[in-house]
């Protein structure tokens, strides 16, 4: 425990606390969510928009539903989101990264104009186009933000091959004859998937805060599953008067991206002090 | 000569990525969608209907031709008609983009006022109070839901503190009463050039908060990059240089320091007017804006995708045009980025 | 009295693993009007000995000396005051001494604007003036050049005309020539000497290279592992060095070994900065050294202004 707050300092340790229990809490969400059923849907319809008391900690949505526990299921939701949208995107970015920074030449040249090209929208403006296309949906919606989110890992990759391909013992496997596949499998890939991996689970507050933007914008799961985007859109219009409603789940998604976030920040802030003058 | 060539260059490249985003947008708007000649018919439409909608939409051409045709009206400013208001999109766009236009700009501005002297400071006071303070704030900023943030600065402001409006962007007493001309689009400019303090006033406040909302995030980002470039300038070798000629403190912080740091400066004024243009399409919905964003969103729920393909066009030019001019920029201010 | 006294300087930069002794035990004396040099390995404590005198050491570092003193002023106190009036800089790498994204004309300007009370006419007049004395031939051009357009060379005659622009009568020169060509460092050197002979100033120089000595130093000091070991009239130090790590040092000179030898290497590394001295720092590598040497406190040997520290007596070398 020392050790951790050492390295991560106590802002970090605590927000991997923060992300610890979400994860449980995702996970064993029907055995923590004070009304399972509503968590999944069920309407509820006497107790509509109940103010937070002590038998709905968090108040009630339009339906009635305990929003405590649609925001407890909404966890998972979320956490798949960002989870499933990193690893896509690391499926497509990582290969393309690799091809163009292992061969450079045309294929570098062709692959990386590509990646520009979608690296010129504003990110959120091409999800949004691409999930109005695929229609609204949870596969769909990760769909659309892993097509704006994967450039950026290829020209990571690219980067940490084009380091790769300069060492010596690539050199020399490549002059010993050894095939190219058996130099990206042996050599390359290992070396570049570690910063990538790192790299790709520090964007998972971002990237469930993009999937969330775009379920507020109805492209996200579809109603009844509980989805924090998609509550925070129905509560406006019951806002301000039943301000629960859109700031509860608002809150959870700002807790979940800020734990991610300092985290991130903590494995990244390793460096020592800076010297400076004196005088 | 360095620098002339750099800039033809980058010139090529970004009319290259027009070409891209074109094709990238032409696919995603009329290949993917299932049906679109059903959606072009209107609702619950009949066979024929479907059938002439295809021809009218040249949906049998083949694809190469079908682009051909999409990139020329584009270039041509011909956006198309909208399924669902059957209105010319490119006259809806100019009632639309310069609201959005002027949201971004300002948004854009308030984010490097907020942002870049908070940085410097964050890194004269490396570890101390207004650092932490600044670093905790900023990350608060990057975490924060846009569409949440608006909602609660709302709150507080219009609604129990009450001194600026809830949404719009002009008060009814101004747009009904005694409405701006619009020469520029911009109610700012257009008030000023009318004359009308009352009116630049008005247009003003109803501002503040969805660009402040817009802001946030850009202004977070603003303030780390600012901050770690400069503590990265300062441990430089030309800044002992600069303390051991016996410059004072102030001056090697702004002048001989922030400038190495404008590179970043620079990429926050493209990422905040990015992130202004796309935020615009949650923001606006809250704040009643009535711009490219609201108008987007409508499109989404009504599946209009020509208006999503224009507007996404329009905005990834305006964005990508806005980059040109910092990469030149950042030529102009650091002569060695022509070189690399 | 001298320009510079040092006697017993130590410099301790605290870190969580221990305190870095960067400077253990250094004393100079530099006499107005000459070079002197100051040479060892890297990680011998001579470049924080020149940033100290400027008042330029690491946060937290703590500095200790029975006498640190410029022309009577304790630099200790006054340093931050002195430095860049009195005291000027000389960096190892021009290049990045040198802000790479202002003018050489701004950067001048700033200089004179921070130490001359001037109107913006005579400043530049001046800066041209600077330019020249340090040899550039066109110094209006030079002046509007950005540091990535200039050579190397140039834009150390840039770096010691902003030196010369503030007015200081002392410069701290640290490896003013490793970056350069040999040619290039010779003319550099060259330059140095003119401008001490011409203006009166005083010069450290720092420098791993015993040529430089030879080629421009009045009198030199040896450090090794933080601690000044010998010090003399350069003639002295070279010919008559008295201690065997000095002598190591020369004989790893590419000159002193005969044409086809391997060139001498000094075995062994020098002692972790952390840890603690006792007898002589460089006894563990001494090809000469005795069981004393590791135990007892190191005697001073002089004759006359050259002096250095070791346990062999004199003339056994």
């Amino acid at each position: 425990m020392n050790r951790l707050v050492q390295r991560l300092g106590w802002p970090g340790t605590i927000a991997l606390g923060v992300v610890l229990v979400i994860v449980l809490v995702a996970v064993f969400a029907p055995w923590v969510a004070p009304y399972p059923q509503q968590g999944v849907g069920a309407p509820n319809v006497a107790a509509k928009l109940s103010s937070p008391s002590a038998q709905y900690w968090l108040g009630t949505d339009h339906l009635g539903r305990d929003m405590l526990s649609r925001i407890i299921y909404g966890t998972r939701v979320s956490l798949t989101n960002g989870v499933l949208i990193v690893t896509f995107s690391l499926l497509i970015g990582l290969p393309v990264g690799l091809a163009a920074g292992y061969f450079g030449g045309w294929i570098d040249e062709a692959l990386m104009r590509g990646t520009d090209i979608f690296l010129a929208f504003p990110a959120l403006l091409l999800a949004v186009l691409m999930a109005a296309a695929l229609g609204p949906g949870f596969l769909n919606s990760i769909i659309a933000v892993s097509v704006t989110w994967w450039p950026w890992y290829a020209r990571l990759a690219r980067s940490e091959v084009l380091v790769l391909r300069g060492q010596p013992y690539v050199e020399a496997a490549r002059l010993a004859g050894v095939s190219h596949a058996r130099i990206i499998a042996r050599h390359i890939l290992p070396a570049t998937a570690r910063p990538l991996t790192v790299q790709a689970a520090l964007d998972v507050g971002p990237a469930l805060l993009t999937a969330a933007a775009l379920s507020f914008l109805g492209l996200g799961v579809l109603p009844p599953t509980a989805d924090w985007g998609q509550m925070v859109d129905a509560g406006r219009k019951f806002f301000p008067a039943r301000w629960w409603y859109s700031a509860m789940p608002g809150l959870a998604i700002f807790i979940v991206a800020l734990a991610f976030s300092v985290l991130g920040d903590a494995l990244r802030d390793r460096k020592g002090g800076a010297s400076r003058g004196a005088a | 000569m360095e620098l002339a060539r750099y800039i033809l260059r980058r010139m090529v490249l970004s009319a290259f990525v027009v070409l891209g985003v074109t094709f990238l947008v032409f696919i995603v708007a009329q290949v993917v969608p299932s049906d679109p000649a059903s959606l072009y018919a209107g609702p619950r439409p009949t066979a024929e209907q479907i059938e002439k909608a295809r021809q009218e939409l040249h949906l049998d051409a083949p694809l190469i031709e079908r682009f051909a045709g999409f990139a020329k009206a584009m270039a041509t400013g011909d956006f198309g008609v909208s399924y669902k208001s059957r209105r010319l999109i490119a006259e809806d766009l100019r009632a639309y983009l310069p609201a959005t236009l002027e949201l971004a700009v300002f948004s854009t501005g308030l984010a490097l006022l907020i942002g870049i002297p908070l940085g410097v400071l964050a890194a004269a006071r490396q570890g101390k109070w207004p650092d932490r303070l600044g670093s905790l704030s900023s990350i608060a900023a990057v975490a924060m839901p846009t569409f949440f943030l608006a909602m609660i600065l709302q709150l507080i402001f219009a609604q129990w503190l009450g001194f600026l409006p809830l949404s719009g962007r002009l008060s009814r007493e101004i747009s009904i009463t005694a409405p701006l001309q619009m020469v520029t689009g911009f109610n700012l400019f257009d008030a000023l050039l009318a004359g009308r303090l009352d009116a630049f006033g008005d247009a003003f406040r109803h501002l503040i908060l969805p660009a402040l909302t817009l802001a946030s995030y850009p202004a977070g980002v603003a303030m780390r990059l600012t901050r770690s470039a400069m503590i990265e300038i300062l441990e430089r070798r030309h800044v002992t240089a600069a303390r051991a000629l016996g410059l004072s403190e102030p001056r090697i912080l702004f002048s001989h320091a922030l400038p190495n740091a404008m590179g970043p400066a620079l990429t926050v004024i493209g990422l905040s007017f990015a992130y202004a243009l796309t935020g615009a399409v949650l923001v606006e919905i809250i704040f009643a804006w009535p711009g490219l964003g609201r108008y987007v969103s409508e499109a989404i729920l009504a599946k209009d995708f020509p208006v999503i393909a224009a507007v996404t066009m329009v905005v990834t030019i305006c964005y990508v045009v806005m980059n040109l001019f910092i990469d030149i920029a950042q030529a102009l201010v650091d002569p060695r980025v022509a070189l690399s | 009295m001298a320009l510079l006294e040092i006697r017993n300087l130590s410099v301790a930069i605290p870190t969580p693993e221990g305190d870095v002794h960067a400077v253990r035990s250094v004393s100079l004396e530099i006499e107005r009007g000459e070079i002197h040099g100051v040479i060892g390995e890297s990680g011998c404590g001579k470049t924080m000995t020149g940033m100290a005198a400027l008042g330029l050491v690491p946060k937290g570092a703590r500095i200790a000396a029975d006498r640190f003193h410029f022309d009577g002023e304790d630099l200790r106190e006054n340093a931050g005051r002195l430095r860049g009036r009195r005291i000027g800089m000389i960096s190892q790498d021009p290049a990045a001494a040198l802000n790479p994204v202002l003018s050489i004309a701004r950067q001048m300007d700033d200089v004179l604007r921070a130490h001359r009370d001037m109107p913006r006419q005579a400043r530049r007049a001046e800066a041209v003036a600077l330019l020249a004395a340090t040899g550039l031939p066109d110094p209006e051009r030079v002046l509007k050049s950005y540091p990535h357009q200039l050579s190397g060379g140039m834009q150390q005659r840039v770096v010691i005309a902003q030196a010369l622009a503030t007015g200081a009568d002392f410069l701290i020169a640290d490896e003013p020539t490793t970056a350069l060509d040999v040619s290039v460092g010779a003319q550099v050197l060259a330059l140095l000497r003119k401008l001490v002979v011409e203006r009166g100033l005083t010069v450290l120089m720092i420098t791993h290279d015993m040529d430089v000595i030879a080629e421009a130093c009045d009198r030199a000091t040896v450090l090794y592992a933080g601690l000044s070991v010998e010090t003399g009239p350069v003639g002295n130090v070279l010919q008559q060095t008295g201690h065997p790590y000095a002598r190591a040092l020369l004989a790893a000179l590419p000159d002193a070994a005969p044409h086809g030898a391997k060139l001498a290497a000094i075995e062994g590394s020098i002692p972790p900065p952390r840890s603690e001295i006792n007898g002589c720092a460089f006894a563990p590598r001494c090809p000469q050294a005795m069981p004393v040497c590791a135990m007892q406190v190191v005697p001073e040997r002089a004759l006359a202004a050259h002096r250095w520290l070791c346990h062999l007596p004199e003339g056994s070398a």
